[in-house]
Protein backbone atom coordinates (compact mmCIF):
# COMPACT_ATOMS: atom_id res chain seq x y z
CA UNK A 1 0.00 0.00 0.00
CA UNK A 2 1.73 3.47 -0.54
CA UNK A 3 0.63 6.69 -0.03
CA UNK A 4 -1.99 8.26 -2.50
CA UNK A 5 -0.93 11.32 -4.34
CA UNK A 6 -3.68 12.92 -6.37
CA UNK A 7 -3.48 16.50 -8.78
CA UNK A 8 -5.59 19.25 -8.19
CA UNK A 9 -4.79 22.25 -10.18
CA UNK A 10 -1.29 23.51 -10.03
CA UNK A 11 -1.61 21.36 -6.51
CA UNK A 12 -0.53 17.70 -5.08
CA UNK A 13 -2.33 16.41 -2.34
CA UNK A 14 -0.21 13.22 -0.37
CA UNK A 15 -2.61 11.74 1.87
CA UNK A 16 -0.75 9.98 3.95
CA UNK A 17 -2.10 6.93 5.73
CA UNK A 18 -1.71 5.58 9.05
CA UNK A 19 1.73 4.67 9.99
CA UNK A 20 3.45 4.46 6.98
CA UNK A 21 6.02 2.39 6.92
CA UNK A 22 9.87 3.70 5.96
CA UNK A 23 9.54 2.91 2.77
CA UNK A 24 6.15 4.38 2.22
CA UNK A 25 7.45 7.66 3.48
CA UNK A 26 10.56 7.34 1.10
CA UNK A 27 8.69 6.84 -1.72
CA UNK A 28 6.42 9.67 -1.41
CA UNK A 29 9.04 11.84 -0.95
CA UNK A 30 10.00 10.27 -4.37
CA UNK A 31 6.88 10.25 -6.52
CA UNK A 32 6.51 13.93 -4.87
CA UNK A 33 10.16 15.23 -6.60
CA UNK A 34 9.36 13.59 -9.68
CA UNK A 35 5.33 14.65 -10.03
CA UNK A 36 5.85 18.40 -9.42
CA UNK A 37 8.37 17.96 -12.15
CA UNK A 38 6.56 16.26 -14.88
CA UNK A 39 2.75 17.89 -13.54
CA UNK A 40 4.62 21.84 -13.40
CA UNK A 41 2.84 21.71 -10.28
CA UNK A 42 3.31 25.22 -7.96
CA UNK A 43 2.01 23.77 -4.36
CA UNK A 44 2.05 20.40 -2.40
CA UNK A 45 0.25 19.75 0.34
CA UNK A 46 1.05 16.89 2.34
CA UNK A 47 -2.23 15.58 4.49
CA UNK A 48 -1.16 13.98 7.73
CA UNK A 49 -4.93 14.21 9.40
CA UNK A 50 -5.01 10.37 10.22
CA UNK A 51 -1.38 10.23 11.64
CA UNK A 52 -2.05 9.45 15.46
CA UNK A 53 1.52 10.13 16.10
CA UNK A 54 4.45 11.96 14.74
CA UNK A 55 7.69 10.48 16.49
CA UNK A 56 11.21 12.36 15.63
CA UNK A 57 11.29 9.67 12.18
CA UNK A 58 8.12 10.87 11.13
CA UNK A 59 9.22 14.71 11.63
CA UNK A 60 12.55 14.52 10.06
CA UNK A 61 11.11 12.66 6.71
CA UNK A 62 8.23 14.98 6.43
CA UNK A 63 11.33 17.79 7.33
CA UNK A 64 12.62 15.83 4.30
CA UNK A 65 10.01 16.22 2.00
CA UNK A 66 9.45 19.44 2.12
CA UNK A 67 12.76 20.88 1.65
CA UNK A 68 13.05 18.51 -1.60
CA UNK A 69 9.42 19.68 -2.62
CA UNK A 70 10.92 23.26 -2.01
CA UNK A 71 14.30 22.33 -4.12
CA UNK A 72 11.85 21.27 -7.49
CA UNK A 73 10.98 24.28 -6.78
CA UNK A 74 7.07 24.49 -5.33
CA UNK A 75 5.99 25.40 -2.18
CA UNK A 76 4.96 22.75 0.42
CA UNK A 77 2.41 22.59 3.01
CA UNK A 78 1.54 20.63 6.00
CA UNK A 79 -1.96 20.26 7.41
CA UNK A 80 -3.60 18.56 9.48
CA UNK A 81 -1.53 18.08 12.95
CA UNK A 82 -4.49 16.53 15.11
CA UNK A 83 -4.60 18.55 18.88
CA UNK A 84 -2.57 15.69 20.93
CA UNK A 85 0.08 15.53 17.97
CA UNK A 86 0.34 18.82 18.26
CA UNK A 87 0.87 18.82 22.11
CA UNK A 88 3.00 15.10 21.75
CA UNK A 89 5.19 16.77 19.25
CA UNK A 90 5.99 20.19 21.35
CA UNK A 91 6.57 18.00 24.61
CA UNK A 92 9.45 16.11 22.64
CA UNK A 93 10.80 19.01 21.13
CA UNK A 94 9.84 18.20 17.59
CA UNK A 95 9.91 21.12 15.19
CA UNK A 96 8.85 21.25 11.69
CA UNK A 97 11.50 23.92 10.95
CA UNK A 98 10.33 26.56 8.81
CA UNK A 99 8.17 24.48 6.83
CA UNK A 100 4.58 26.07 6.56
CA UNK A 101 1.68 24.14 8.58
CA UNK A 102 -1.98 24.32 8.23
CA UNK A 103 -5.23 23.53 10.24
CA UNK A 104 -6.88 21.61 6.93
CA UNK A 105 -6.46 20.95 3.46
CA UNK A 106 -8.60 23.93 3.00
CA UNK A 107 -6.75 25.95 4.34
CA UNK A 108 -3.91 24.45 3.13
CA UNK A 109 -4.75 25.25 -0.71
CA UNK A 110 -5.96 28.47 0.75
CA UNK A 111 -2.17 29.33 1.88
CA UNK A 112 -0.71 28.13 -1.39
CA UNK A 113 -3.24 30.68 -3.27
CA UNK A 114 -2.10 32.99 -1.41
CA UNK A 115 2.13 32.55 -1.28
CA UNK A 116 1.56 32.17 -5.23
CA UNK A 117 -0.61 35.22 -5.85
CA UNK A 118 1.27 37.25 -3.74
CA UNK A 119 4.77 35.94 -2.93
CA UNK A 120 5.87 34.78 0.19
CA UNK A 121 6.51 38.36 1.36
CA UNK A 122 3.13 39.53 1.53
CA UNK A 123 1.60 36.51 3.53
CA UNK B 1 4.68 -5.52 37.11
CA UNK B 2 1.27 -6.57 36.13
CA UNK B 3 -0.26 -7.48 32.74
CA UNK B 4 2.89 -8.20 31.38
CA UNK B 5 3.09 -8.18 27.46
CA UNK B 6 6.42 -8.68 25.58
CA UNK B 7 6.80 -7.66 22.16
CA UNK B 8 9.81 -8.09 19.95
CA UNK B 9 11.24 -5.91 18.38
CA UNK B 10 13.38 -6.56 15.22
CA UNK B 11 12.09 -4.38 12.26
CA UNK B 12 10.36 -1.10 11.68
CA UNK B 13 6.87 -2.84 11.61
CA UNK B 14 7.69 -3.91 14.90
CA UNK B 15 7.59 -0.31 15.67
CA UNK B 16 3.97 0.24 14.76
CA UNK B 17 2.85 -3.15 16.49
CA UNK B 18 4.27 -2.02 20.16
CA UNK B 19 2.55 1.30 19.59
CA UNK B 20 -0.69 -0.53 18.91
CA UNK B 21 -0.36 -2.24 21.98
CA UNK B 22 0.37 -0.06 24.39
CA UNK B 23 -2.25 2.18 23.46
CA UNK B 24 -4.44 -0.54 23.97
CA UNK B 25 -2.67 -0.65 27.35
CA UNK B 26 -3.84 3.12 27.74
CA UNK B 27 -7.11 2.44 27.83
CA UNK B 28 -7.70 0.02 30.24
CA UNK B 29 -6.23 2.36 32.67
CA UNK B 30 -8.46 5.49 30.95
CA UNK B 31 -5.24 7.41 30.35
CA UNK B 32 -6.60 10.36 28.42
CA UNK B 33 -5.91 10.15 24.51
CA UNK B 34 -3.64 13.26 25.14
CA UNK B 35 -1.95 10.89 27.50
CA UNK B 36 -2.11 8.01 25.17
CA UNK B 37 -0.60 9.57 22.51
CA UNK B 38 2.60 10.43 24.51
CA UNK B 39 3.05 7.15 25.92
CA UNK B 40 2.58 6.04 22.36
CA UNK B 41 5.27 8.41 20.89
CA UNK B 42 7.82 7.55 23.77
CA UNK B 43 7.44 3.83 22.88
CA UNK B 44 7.67 4.32 19.07
CA UNK B 45 11.04 6.36 19.97
CA UNK B 46 12.32 3.93 22.13
CA UNK B 47 11.63 0.83 20.07
CA UNK B 48 12.62 2.61 17.19
CA UNK B 49 16.38 2.99 19.01
CA UNK B 50 16.28 -1.03 19.44
CA UNK B 51 16.09 -1.42 15.47
CA UNK B 52 18.39 1.51 14.53
CA UNK B 53 21.28 0.80 17.22
CA UNK B 54 20.86 -2.82 18.77
CA UNK B 55 18.96 -4.56 15.50
CA UNK B 56 16.59 -6.49 18.00
CA UNK B 57 15.50 -5.97 21.29
CA UNK B 58 12.04 -6.32 23.11
CA UNK B 59 9.34 -3.74 24.00
CA UNK B 60 7.77 -4.79 27.65
CA UNK B 61 4.43 -3.38 28.83
CA UNK B 62 2.96 -3.62 31.53
CA UNK B 63 1.02 -1.99 34.61
CA UNK B 64 1.91 -1.10 37.77
CA UNK B 65 0.56 0.73 41.12
CA UNK B 66 2.35 2.26 44.12
CA UNK B 67 0.56 3.08 47.76
CA UNK B 68 -2.10 5.55 45.92
CA UNK B 69 -1.46 5.54 42.16
CA UNK B 70 -1.62 3.58 38.79
CA UNK B 71 0.30 3.28 36.13
CA UNK B 72 2.25 1.85 33.00
CA UNK B 73 5.39 0.53 32.61
CA UNK B 74 7.66 0.05 29.70
CA UNK B 75 10.94 -1.41 29.53
CA UNK B 76 12.85 -1.07 25.90
CA UNK B 77 15.84 -3.18 26.33
CA UNK B 78 18.37 -5.12 24.10
CA UNK B 79 21.70 -6.59 23.91
CA UNK B 80 23.07 -4.15 21.23
CA UNK B 81 26.24 -2.10 21.56
CA UNK B 82 25.07 -0.06 24.37
CA UNK B 83 25.70 3.50 25.01
CA UNK B 84 29.43 4.74 25.89
CA UNK B 85 28.64 8.08 27.11
CA UNK B 86 24.82 8.15 28.35
CA UNK B 87 25.23 12.03 29.81
CA UNK B 88 25.91 13.00 25.61
CA UNK B 89 23.32 10.82 24.65
CA UNK B 90 20.73 12.44 26.93
CA UNK B 91 21.58 16.05 25.89
CA UNK B 92 18.96 17.38 23.07
CA UNK B 93 19.97 17.37 19.32
CA UNK B 94 22.65 14.63 19.93
CA UNK B 95 22.43 11.71 17.37
CA UNK B 96 25.30 9.33 16.22
CA UNK B 97 22.83 8.68 13.27
CA UNK B 98 21.68 11.94 11.45
CA UNK B 99 18.54 11.19 13.76
CA UNK B 100 16.82 14.49 15.67
CA UNK B 101 18.61 14.03 18.68
CA UNK B 102 15.24 13.70 20.75
CA UNK B 103 14.24 10.61 21.15
CA UNK B 104 16.09 9.57 25.00
CA UNK B 105 15.23 13.70 26.22
CA UNK B 106 12.14 13.64 24.56
CA UNK B 107 11.06 10.14 26.41
CA UNK B 108 12.41 11.25 29.04
CA UNK B 109 10.08 14.73 29.51
CA UNK B 110 6.71 12.87 28.03
CA UNK B 111 7.06 10.42 30.64
CA UNK B 112 6.87 11.18 34.69
CA UNK B 113 9.68 8.78 35.45
CA UNK B 114 12.93 7.54 33.33
CA UNK B 115 15.65 5.81 33.83
CA UNK B 116 18.46 3.99 31.41
CA UNK B 117 21.40 1.79 32.34
CA UNK B 118 23.59 1.10 29.05
CA UNK B 119 27.01 -1.14 28.74
CA UNK B 120 29.38 -0.73 26.31
CA UNK B 121 29.33 -4.04 24.31
CA UNK B 122 25.90 -5.37 26.54
CA UNK B 123 23.15 -3.76 25.54
CA UNK B 124 20.40 -0.87 26.88
CA UNK B 125 17.49 -1.09 29.27
CA UNK B 126 15.60 1.73 29.31
CA UNK B 127 12.25 1.97 31.88
CA UNK B 128 9.44 4.39 31.72
CA UNK B 129 6.71 5.04 33.64
CA UNK B 130 3.72 7.31 33.46
CA UNK B 131 0.92 7.46 36.11
CA UNK B 132 -2.79 7.88 35.74
CA UNK B 133 -3.63 11.55 37.06
CA UNK B 134 -6.56 11.05 39.76
N1 LIG C 1 19.26 1.20 22.32
C1 LIG C 1 20.39 1.88 22.01
N2 LIG C 1 21.57 1.22 21.82
C2 LIG C 1 22.70 1.90 21.50
N3 LIG C 1 22.75 3.24 21.37
C3 LIG C 1 21.63 3.96 21.53
C4 LIG C 1 20.39 3.32 21.87
N4 LIG C 1 19.45 4.27 22.00
C5 LIG C 1 20.06 5.45 21.77
N5 LIG C 1 21.38 5.27 21.49
C6 LIG C 1 22.38 6.33 21.24
O1 LIG C 1 21.90 7.54 21.79
C7 LIG C 1 21.81 8.56 20.78
C8 LIG C 1 20.63 9.46 21.06
O2 LIG C 1 19.41 8.74 20.89
P1 LIG C 1 18.07 9.54 20.56
O3 LIG C 1 17.90 10.58 21.60
O4 LIG C 1 16.98 8.56 20.37
O5 LIG C 1 18.40 10.30 19.20
P2 LIG C 1 18.56 9.74 17.69
O6 LIG C 1 18.01 8.34 17.67
O7 LIG C 1 17.78 10.68 16.85
O8 LIG C 1 20.03 9.75 17.39
C9 LIG C 1 21.73 7.80 19.48
O9 LIG C 1 22.20 8.56 18.39
C10 LIG C 1 22.63 6.58 19.77
O10 LIG C 1 23.99 6.89 19.60
MG1 LIG D 1 16.20 7.81 18.50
Amino acid sequence: MSIPILRQGSYLIASIQSSPSDSEWREMGQQLAERVGKLRSRGVVVDVTVLDLIDSFAARTLREIAQTVKLRGAEPVIVGIQPDVAFSMVQLGLTLGDIETELDLEEGMAMLDAILRDGRTNV
Amino acid sequence: MSEETRILIRSEYDIVTARQQVRELCMTLHFSSGEQTLVATCVSELARNIVEYAGSGEIITGLTRNTDEEGIVIIAEDKGPGIPNIELAMKDGYSTSKGLGLGLPGSKRIMDEFAIVSKTGKGTTVTVKKWKKP
